[in-house]
């Protein structure tokens, strides 16, 4: 699993540093989505996954 | 025109009106006549609500929207819907994205967690002076309201002494009867209020959240002062509502109370179920579509407004099997309480801060919290934009 992430229409909502704190923060300034490990392990998957479809704004996806 | 109206009366305090739930089996979209005779749409079904809020080619401009309830129909005459400079949750992007991209960084889940010593504190010292106070008390009064109230105030630097206005003025804008001249007054004294503040703040910066927008120079005084606006009424109507709202659905519900009260683990997802099963936000969120737009097989047209209603679609079964009923341990995240979109709400860590601390600690510092009056005698807030308890009569 790859995460991309689009800060462009990111809105700071902060459901996938909720969701998943060991992969996504968000930045101090804007708190747009930081992605701190874009090939999160095997375990993560599912809650990844979860945090996408939680995004209000689609800001990120998995390939 | 369509026989369905929108009804804010219900037959039992934590369920939608029944008129509503019942729509939701025959479709997720249904045709709804507004007040002012507009033909527009009616949501009940998840995924429709949550492709609706995803989707900019809807408006939520309240000048293109039409008024759900009669009762809002004045307000709109009067030009109360003009959107005031700097109340964005009321702009389309990328205006909206503007204001958004500066409030962001203040409101992360991290900053959030960062707070929490601070509003337990804050907790504690209610639930001091409510012990203090002695028993009966109204627990709105004492505990649901000074929370979330307090801690705004002071994220925003807004002195906390000035509250009586303010809180007086918002209840007035909240009310769905309210006379329009009444709510231009709340809303010209809410706004005088906040921008002498945002002066002084000019004049002398203090550590907060207002001081650091009028320094970063990006917005002038009238945006500012709609900014404030919102983040302070937002800020503490909604999550006194939920507290207020959430003990009542709890004491109501012993086995459900004791859950909050005895298991640390279940207090995260118990939230986001009270947020579902609850739903506060009643009356909408409305959007008008800017464009003919096709949602699940209805086509809405150009010009047409849809209101969501979240507290049937919160327990849409294909997202939320059996949830009719309040259950803590049920995975309780994806309601739209919050909303989706690009207008999720900014604050929604911060609530949840603010609930996760003051259920648990309400719970046990009264653990023979009971309420002071029967069941059927809580006044419900129907008659609000935001539902909830107007008084909640407690004693332990």
């Amino acid at each position: 699993m790859e995460i991309k992430a689009d800060t462009t229409v990111c809105i700071g909502a902060g459901m996938c540093a909720l969701t998943v704190p060991a992969i996504f923060d968000q930045s101090e300034d804007e708190g747009t989505v930081v992605v701190l490990d874009s090939t999160p392990p095997a375990e993560l998957e599912d809650a990844v996954r979860r945090a996408v479809t939680l995004c209000p704004s689609g800001a990120i996806s998995v390939v | 025109m369509s026989d369905l109206t929108l009804t804010t009366t219900r037959q039992r305090p934590f369920d939608p009106p029944d008129e509503i739930a019942e729509l939701r089996p025959k479709a997720a979209i249904h045709r709804m006549t507004y007040a002012d005779g507009h033909l527009g749409w009616l949501v009940t079904g998840y995924s429709a609500a949550r492709a609706v809020l995803a989707d900019a080619r809807f408006s939520n401009r309240p000048e293109r929207m039409h008024p759900p309830i009669p009762a809002r129909m004045a307000l709109a005459q009067e030009g109360g819907f003009r959107v005031p400079p700097g109340f964005f949750l009321r702009m389309d992007a990328p205006e909206h994205t503007r204001y958004r991209k500066l409030l962001t960084g203040q409101f992360t889940v991290r900053r959030m967690k960062e707070l929490e010593p601070r509003i337990a504190q804050i907790a504690e010292a209610c639930l001091d002076a409510m012990e203090a106070a002695g028993k009966p008390v109204d627990l709105v009064q004492e505990f649901a309201l000074p929370i979330p109230s307090l801690v705004i105030c002071e994220l925003l630097g807004v002195p906390y002494e000035d509250r009586a206005q303010f809180q007086e003025d918002t209840k007035v804008l909240v009310n769905l009867e309210v006379k329009a001249e009444d709510a231009v007054g709340a809303m010209t004294r809410i706004s005088a209020y906040l921008y002498g503040l945002i002066q002084r703040k000019r004049a002398k910066p203090t550590d907060d959240l207002l001081s650091g927008l009028v320094e970063s120079g990006e917005l002038n005084d009238e945006e500012l002062t709609g900014v404030a606006f919102l983040l302070l009424v937002a800020g503490h109507e909604t999550t006194a509502n939920m507290l207020g709202l959430g003990t009542y659905a709890l004491l109501t519900n012993p086995a459900q109370l004791a859950v909050m009260r005895d298991d640390p683990s279940a207090v995260e997802n118990g939230v986001e179920e009270l947020l579902r099963y609850l739903t506060i936000i009643h009356l909408g969120p409305i959007r008008s579509a800017l464009t003919d737009v096709e949602i699940e097989g209805q086509v809405i047209k150009a010009g047409e407004s849809v209101m969501l209603h979240l507290p049937v679609i919160n327990r849409d079964p294909s997202r939320f099997p059996d949830g009719e009923h309040l259950d803590l341990t049920r995975p309780a995240t994806g309601h739209l309480t919050f909303g989706h979109g690009i207008h999720q709400c900014l604050g929604q860590q911060l609530a949840r801060a603010e609930m996760r601390i003051g259920y648990p600690a309400l719970l046990r510092r009264f653990p023979g919290l009971r309420l002071a009056v029967s069941p059927e005698e809580v006044p419900m807030r129907s008659d609000m934009s935001i539902y909830g308890v107007h008084r909640l009569p407690v004693t332990w």
